[in-house]
């Protein structure tokens, strides 16, 4: 038979680039463990998060002014009279926030199912540079609308480097380029913003990516699925990303992007944590707003710089609060990766972990008191206990029976009947006199309610166990 | 578990003791769906706002397709004399003067209503009352020593503080007028909530499309996401 | 795993569903994403009608002005060039305007509303460059036949007063006339013809 011309030019393309070979290797012959849970959809988001915002970012530097005297306005020329400008602009504030919210949840993720230990601590290394990279690019993107909270927020993160010994001053001096933040230094942090960090992310995608590829997924149940495999070589547990994941991945797209859409069409400013008030203010070297407050992503960091009373000593701090994350994998002893099997002591040490990490983000953003400073403190030595004792602690910690293969257990499918049953549970149906008629209304149930209370909490206690 | 409801506990402090201060605001009722209330709101604030504050993101232009009136009627009803329809709604005063006159420049207002937000700016309008204490002569609830003077004292009339002492602090509980205005109290309420309207409208145009827009994009990602969940459920049944 | 069972057809209909969604998707976003670089209000603002007094011309002067920041000719033709335009048509390569841009106002055989009062956009219809004026008969550069025109420097195009072009030359249609009316005797509105709006 004869074959077309495009089959013809297609032949041509494959003889000379592997694009089969590398399909099949990180897509349709990529074997993941058939076990991934809800946790799992936050790499895949971050991945179409990022796209959202190199492509509306591409689109947002058309019209963007990165001059002192222009930037504001040129923010507000595209949010009015760019067609569509708003758009884009919104798709581009409200994905700074969703990024950093779904790069926590992925970062969770491999807190709890031991993701960054052995053998994928280069992938958590990659993982941190990603993070890192990301707080850089969304702390020098922030001072581009050249609002009050731009310019102040910029100015007090700059002032930190002035708090190391003997090079302080000059530090920041270079960073900023001039003597206060100024049209130097947001010429330049366009500059890092719009090209030199972006290709950093992109490249650290890629590491993060084939390093995982490389090693193979790692799961809820934290065993490896490469151990046991069938006749053809292939993991008994594993199936492959092509299609299962793509068609699992964009059922979590699409509920991503429905909260996503929600929020940019309903509540861009998210009452002021996703586009703060004060930063509709053009920014002015001459009076600080009363109140500043870091946008929510940097406040855990924030608070934990607030809480110590020296000023090299809480840079330190803060540093220190990202530089124990790299250590994770080599800090954590245990010889058990998920959370499933491991001791209850890990588990309460996560779950104070948790409280304390939201405890410093709430704090982050209020103004410091008093008493918020104590609470600031007592949180970030629970935070730095965490880390810091968990060389100790988990060595103690009595792990249960890991299973040689994938268990199985209840998807979200299957949850859903005995959610509803919690629910009927704690509503009752009460006659109500309605225009001289009885009818019968659901109304809450307060005996139900203490029941499910009571179970819940003693399920909680026994997980943690 | 004991320390740790400590904890929680301690965790709300803050967040009492910051709802108990400040100052009671009104609550403005807007709807920027009401083209003749927003109409109305420009309208007010060119003849008592924009003798000296600009909103210079705003086109005369932007007014006729956003309220969905003509040019023409833009032109003649709401903008000065001699404003073209591609103008932006600026001040004719220059800054100079005004720094002489109010020791400092008054603010472009076109972002106003985002950062001070609209229940504050009906509060502040309706706010000045009677202090002779001040050059101006008054002064204003939520806006302490303010350099502006009342812009809509012949609408509102002139205005006395309530003033009573609670703990050895005199503490304003109230505000009454004392002169009355051209406008009754409810017309003065409502011009004053037609101008905050503006004001809200100003801050974002595209707001109102993108509300209406919202929902058709919410349901169409809806129905994605339904063959999404069926293909998935599909292919998955060759697992387990 | 197992693919005993499988409703191919099933499968196939929503893996179709799924992409003809998803790809309507992708249109819905790319037209702002697209759109996005047309011109904005301001550059529509730039573009806004100009007026244009011409109590002041001579007969032969040539005015320019910039309308959406293109130039603009005014030229006030003398009655013999007027004279010559009507009677020198044979060089011409579309000397009834039929190719040519120009309000119906001014399809005519001057192309203009009025005789002696000529409006161009001055830019070439080959590429773009603005020609010159050269209203001069029979210079040494250009010629025993030139009997006044415009000239394009760029590519050789040469057109006569009334902005028509000559055969044998790059460009292919006649100068544009821009939409414009007479507010009065002596004021001219470029770029609103309607008068509904101004």
């Amino acid at each position: 038979m004869k074959k077309s011309h495009l089959e013809n030019c297609g032949n041509w393309f494959l003889d000379r680039f592997p694009l089969t070979k590398l399909w099949n290797d990180h897509m349709a012959q990529y074997y993941a463990p058939k076990n991934f849970n809800f946790w799992y959809f936050f790499g895949s988001l971050a991945l179409l998060v990022l796209v959202n915002q190199l492509v509306t970012g591409i689109l947002l530097t058309m019209n963007y002014k990165p001059d002192a005297g222009l930037a504001f306005d040129s923010v507000e020329y595209i949010m009015r009279e760019v067609p569509w400008g708003w758009l884009v602009r919104y798709m581009h504030s409200t994905g700074a926030s969703a990024f950093f919210l779904v790069v926590y949840l992925h970062m969770f993720r491999g807190l709890i199912y031991g993701s960054f230990k052995q053998p994928r601590e280069l992938i958590w290394i990659f993982g941190m540079l990603l993070f890192v990279a990301l707080m850089a690019e969304a702390f020098m993107g922030y001072l581009l609308p050249w609002g009050q909270m731009s310019y102040w927020g910029a100015q007090v993160i700059i002032s930190l480097f002035s708090a190391i010994p003997v090079i302080g001053d000059d530090l920041s001096l270079w960073v900023r380029g001039d003597y206060v933040i100024s049209d130097a230094t947001l010429n330049r942090f366009f500059a890092f913003h719009v090209i030199s960090i972006p290709l950093i992310l992109i490249m650290l995608v890629f590491l993060h990516i084939v390093a995982l590829h490389e090693v193979g997924s790692n799961n809820p149940d934290g065993i490896e699925i490469k151990a046991s495999k069938d006749p053809w070589g292939h993991p008994v547990d594993g199936i492959p990303f092509h299609p299962y994941y793509t068609v699992k991945d964009i059922v979590g797209v699409s509920i991503f992007i429905f909260f996503f859409a929600t929020v940019l069409f309903y509540m861009p400013e998210m009452g002021g944590y996703f586009l703060e008030h004060a930063n509709f203010i053009p920014a002015d070297p001459l009076a600080t707003p009363e109140h500043i407050a870091p946008v929510w992503y940097f406040t855990p960091f924030y608070a934990i710089l607030r809480a110590i009373p020296d000023k090299f000593a809480g840079v330190i701090a803060m540093g220190g609060a990202i530089v124990v994350l790299f250590l994770l994998p080599w800090l954590d002893r245990s010889p058990v990766k998920s959370i499933r099997y491991r001791g209850g002591i890990y588990k309460k040490a996560i779950l104070m972990f948790v409280i304390s990490f939201l405890g410093l983000g709430y704090l982050g953003m209020q103004a410091p008191t008093a008493g918020a400073t104590i609470m600031a403190r007592i949180f970030t030595a629970m935070y730095f206990g965490f880390f810091l004792l968990m060389p100790i602690y988990t060595r103690w910690e009595k792990t249960k029976p890991v299973p040689k293969q994938l268990t199985d257990q209840p998807t979200i499918e299957d949850r859903i009947p005995g959610w509803k049953a919690t629910f009927c549970e704690m509503i009752k149906e009460v006659p109500v006199q309605k225009d001289g008629e009885t009818v019968m209304r659901k109304r809450p149930d307060t005996s139900g309610i203490i029941n499910v209370l009571i179970r819940t909490a003693k399920n909680i206690k026994a997980s943690l166990d | 578990m004991k320390k740790l409801l400590q904890i929680c506990l301690l965790l709300l402090v803050p967040l009492g003791a910051f709802a108990s201060a400040g100052i009671e605001l009104e609550d403005a009722d807007i709807d920027l769906t009401d083209r003749l209330s927003l109409e109305n709101g420009a309208h007010l604030y060119v003849q008592y706002c924009l003798g000296c504050h600009s909103t210079k993101y705003i086109r005369y232009l932007n007014l006729a397709d956003d309220f969905n009136v003509g040019q023409q009627e833009i032109l003649k009803k709401v903008a000065p004399k001699g404003a073209g329809i591609y103008d932006k709604m600026l001040t004719a005063m220059n800054g100079h003067d005004a720094k002489k006159w109010f020791g400092t420049q008054p603010p472009d207002l076109s972002l106003i209503a985002r950062s001070r937000g609209e229940d504050w700016l009906v509060s502040y309008l309706k706010g000045f009352y009677q202090d002779l204490s001040k050059k101006t002569g008054v002064n204003n609830t939520v806006f302490p020593d303010v350099a502006m003077p009342n812009p809509l004292w012949q609408l509102q009339g002139e205005q006395k503080a309530l003033i009573k002492t609670i703990d050895g602090r005199e503490v304003i509980t109230g505000l009454t007028i004392t002169e009355p205005g051209t406008m009754t109290a409810k017309q003065f309420d409502k011009a004053v909530n037609d101008i905050v309207a503006f004001l809200v409208y100003a801050g974002e145009p595209a707001q109102v499309q993108r509300r209406s827009m919202g929902k058709y994009v919410l349901l169409f990602i809806l129905m994605f996401g339904v063959i999404a969940y069926l293909l998935k459920k599909e292919y998955w049944k060759d697992v387990h | 795993m197992s693919n005993q069972g499988v409703d191919r057809s099933k499968r196939q209909f929503l893996t179709t569903a799924l992409t003809v969604v998803g790809a309507v998707g992708t249109g819905y976003i790319a037209v702002p994403f697209l759109s996005q670089m047309q011109p904005s209000t301001k550059a529509k603002a730039a573009g806004a009608p100009v007026e244009i007094d011409i109590s002041k011309m001579e007969t032969g002067q040539l005015i320019r002005a910039a309308w959406r920041g293109k130039p603009v000719w005014v030229l006030n033709r003398t009655p013999a060039v007027l004279e010559i335009l009507a009677k020198e048509t044979d060089k011409l390569a579309d000397p009834l305007s039929l190719e040519s841009n120009q309000p119906k106002s001014s399809n005519n055989e001057f192309r203009s509303i009025k005789p002696e009062i000529f409006v161009a956009v001055g830019l070439c219809t080959h590429l773009g460059c603005s020609p010159t004026f050269r209203p001069e008969i029979a210079p040494n550069d250009l010629g025993e036949d030139w009997k006044g025109g415009f000239f394009c420097p760029c590519h050789g195009s040469g057109f006569d007063l009334a902005g028509r072009v000559f055969r044998g030359v790059p460009a292919p249609t006649n100068l544009d006339v821009p939409p414009h009316r007479y507010l009065s005797e002596t004021r001219i509105i470029i770029g609103d013809e309607s008068g509904a709006d101004a």
